[in-house]
């Protein structure tokens, strides 16, 4: 296995209390795997992803339990000095707001550059040509021509090219990709998507999709973990998840999608709101807003319970989980 | 001589009257509300500080036409920069248009001024994309919602303003004793329902909605549709809604037109524009939607455009979705394609025959079939 997160819990120390922001997470991906993480905003899903990368912010963040485990090596028992030789290289990440992520005072060349001088120790003019080489390999027309301009030159879907492009640079071999297309048109999107899709094949690599788009999950993924209030409440190979879901969230997620036959008719909205991280209701997260609610939900915290076995298998934190997969 | 221009006086306050009157008259379901014509917007480039002088105009909204009637749902989508948005400016009056009309019930808005442009404004009215920014953090959603009265007192007498914001509060599904509260003490789904709530505070018969729900999580998105949906049956409202998800566009839109970099490229009904494209780029952004059933994903056709959007300040010759277009030929660069039922089509009783600014229009069915 290239990555597992075993019971991973985050918090967060803020002046109103502590955010409860993830809630003991265990997932896996393995080398040519897509796994996408699915979930709305304060799900966790995205501070998951900083844990692993190492750029929690510490303090007010707190991994207070938890192993992530790199190839077999926990990256939290390790130094700072060892993480850094890992983060960048060996794993990548890539963010969701391209302008926002690049330095727009250094040219692009420049910021793919740095990659090579900082860990590979090459010289200016040597890292020229490898930043060529990347945005090539990225499709940006006329690399060469184009190596020295600034982020604001570049349209929206090329500088998310770019952070793909810089993500790549030394063949990591697990790239997170938080909402990459979530800033971008749809036309824009299916091209990023399509690259990524792809470069994943090429390269063998494990790739992250972190999403609330169904749409974009169902286009790339192998496997899916669905997140809500920090925890994993369902997990499944994607296939599977969209024919029978096995938790009333993602029930009501997919429920939520407008479809043809319904034109004219009321959508399917999943009442009430998602929770406060400061105060997550007692026994399962969803309960309040869940139709299937019953006594034990209000005050059992449910484990994950295993749906099947092989060949992958699938799981669901849901007491009723036989009654959502069948009913 | 004094006579005459007290009598001018008169005759303009008669004028005055009639346009307010005629502003406010109904309009029967099924009629058209509103009509744009040529619709265009150029926003100047200068160059120099002290003597400007204008070098090019970006083209925002270049020659847009399309009718909305009365009690129905008109989608507009389209690309971030292809107009969309200053197209609701210009109705909203918010942007002086360069050129061409928007009839609202036969008057052109674009010239009104005076009391006739105001009675136009309480009649259409906006809600906006981002309820995080959309809101005063200073004022209280009582304040927030009733601040509209303030400008149209007539509506709403100032004894009775404190019932109506309750009233309004109650329609878009908050608690009435909320009336107090700030906006920061709201979800964003709930800051939208305030927004909702102080577009309807005065009784317009249209709502101009700017991406109302893609700023919700995807669970509230359902929740807000579904509110917009009920209101517009209860208050017999007309939307033109704004959006760059085709799939709640589909959902909600009795019409649907898709533009593109200031044009119009193709305006239908929700089945002719979704079951049968006729213009590429139609076809395009359709088959770009991320379909959520995996099942698709090996038997689906996806025309994956190249290039990028060209920048609406220097547009392509003829059509501008030329440059992206897998059809091109020689006549797409001279001539500008019209926005009309393609002559093969015209006369044939099919879906296929509906507005469509291209060359070398076709059906494809590119949305796999339910």
């Amino acid at each position: 296995m290239l990555l597992e997160v075993r019971d991973l819990h985050v918090e967060f120390h803020t002046r109103d209390g502590v955010a409860k922001a993830v809630n003991g997470v265990d997932y896996s991906v393995d080398a040519g795997e897509t796994l996408a993480v699915l979930g709305e905003s304060g799900s966790g899903k995205s501070v998951t992803a900083q844990a692993v990368m190492g750029i929690l912010d510490v303090p007010p963040g707190k991994i207070t339990r938890g192993e992530i485990l790199f190839q077999g090596q926990d990256l939290l028992k390790l130094k700072e000095d060892e993480r850094r030789k890992v983060r960048g290289a060996r794993m990548a990440m890539v963010f969701q707001d391209a302008l926002s992520s690049l330095n727009p005072v250094l040219s692009v060349g420049d910021q793919l550059g740095e990659m090579f001088q900082v860990h590979r120790g090459m010289s200016r003019k040597d890292s020229r040509a490898k930043a060529v080489e990347l945005m090539d390999r990225v499709r940006i027309p006329a690399a060469k021509e184009r190596v020295g301009q600034y982020p604001h030159q570049f349209s929206g879907g090329m500088r998310q090219r770019i952070m793909i492009a810089m993500a790549l640079a030394l063949e990591p071999e697990l790239i997170i990709a938080d909402e990459p297309t979530t800033a971008l048109d749809v036309t824009v999107q299916a091209q990023v998507m399509d690259l990524l899709a792809e470069l994943r094949r090429e390269l063998n690599m494990g790739l992250i999709l972190i999403t609330h788009d169904l749409g974009v999950v169902a286009d790339v993924a192998d496997k899916i973990a669905v997140m809500y209030a920090g925890r994993i409440v369902e997990q499944a190979p994607v296939h599977e998840i969209y024919k029978a879901p096995a938790h009333p969230y993602t029930k009501g997620l997919l429920e939520s999608i407008p479809r043809l036959d319904q034109k004219g008719q009321d959508l399917y909205a999943i009442k009430g709101l998602p929770p406060n991280l400061l105060h997550i209701p007692p026994g399962c997260a969803f309960n309040p807003r869940c139709p299937m609610a019953q006594d034990v939900c209000r005050t059992d915290e449910p484990p994950l319970y295993e749906v099947t076995e092989s060949p992958v298998p699938r799981a669901s934190a849901c007491h009723f989980w036989k009654e959502c997969l069948h009913g | 001589m004094a006579d005459l221009s007290k009598n001018d006086e008169a005759v303009a306050a008669a004028n005055e009257e009639a346009l307010v009157a005629a502003i406010d008259a109904p309009v029967e379901r099924g009629e058209p509300i509103l009509q744009v014509r040529g619709l265009k917007k150029h926003f100047p480039l200068t160059q120099g500080i002290l003597f400007k002088k204008q070098v090019g105009a970006v083209k925002a909204v270049d020659g847009v036409s399309f009718d909305l009637y009365q009690g129905e749902t008109l989608g507009i989508v389209g690309e971030s920069g292809c107009g969309k948005s200053t197209v609701a400016k210009l109705l909203m009056n918010l942007e002086r248009a360069t050129a061409g009309e928007v009839f609202y019930k036969g008057q052109d808005i674009t010239k009104l001024s005076g009391r006739a442009l105001k009675a136009v404004r309480r009649n259409i009215q906006m809600v906006f994309q981002d309820p995080y920014t959309s809101l005063n953090p200073r004022m209280t959603v009582g304040d927030i919602i009733g601040e509209p009265f303030d400008i149209h007192p007539e509506v709403a007498p100032k004894g009775d303003r404190r019932r109506k914001v309750q009233e309004l509060l109650d329609v878009v599904g908050l608690n009435p004793e909320y009336i107090n509260r700030y906006p920061h003490q709201f979800s964003g789904g709930q800051r939208q329902r305030i927004g909702i709530a102080r577009g309807l505070a005065l009784n317009p018969e249209i709502i101009i909605c700017d991406e109302p729900v893609s700023a919700l999580d995807v669970s509230v998105q359902a929740q807000v549709i579904n509110l917009m949906e009920k209101l517009q049956d209860e208050f017999n409202l007309s939307y033109l809604f704004i959006a760059h998800d085709l799939s709640i566009v589909r959902h909600i839109s009795d019409r649907v037109g898709v533009m593109y970099l200031g044009k119009m490229a193709e305006i239908g009904t929700d089945s002719e524009i979704y079951e049968h494209p006729t213009h590429p780029y139609t076809q395009a952004l359709l088959s770009a939607v991320p379909v959520p059933d995996p099942e698709a994903r090996a038997h689906r056709e996806r025309i994956i455009l190249t290039g990028d959007v060209p920048s609406p300040a220097n547009p392509p010759s003829g059509c501008s979705f030329r440059t992206r277009c897998w059809k091109a030929q020689e006549k797409c660069a001279q001539e500008v394609p019209l926005l009309a039922v393609p002559s093969v089509f015209k006369g044939q009783d099919t879906p296929a025959a509906h507005f469509s600014a291209c060359h070398f229009a076709e059906e494809k069915q590119v949305v796999p079939a339910h």
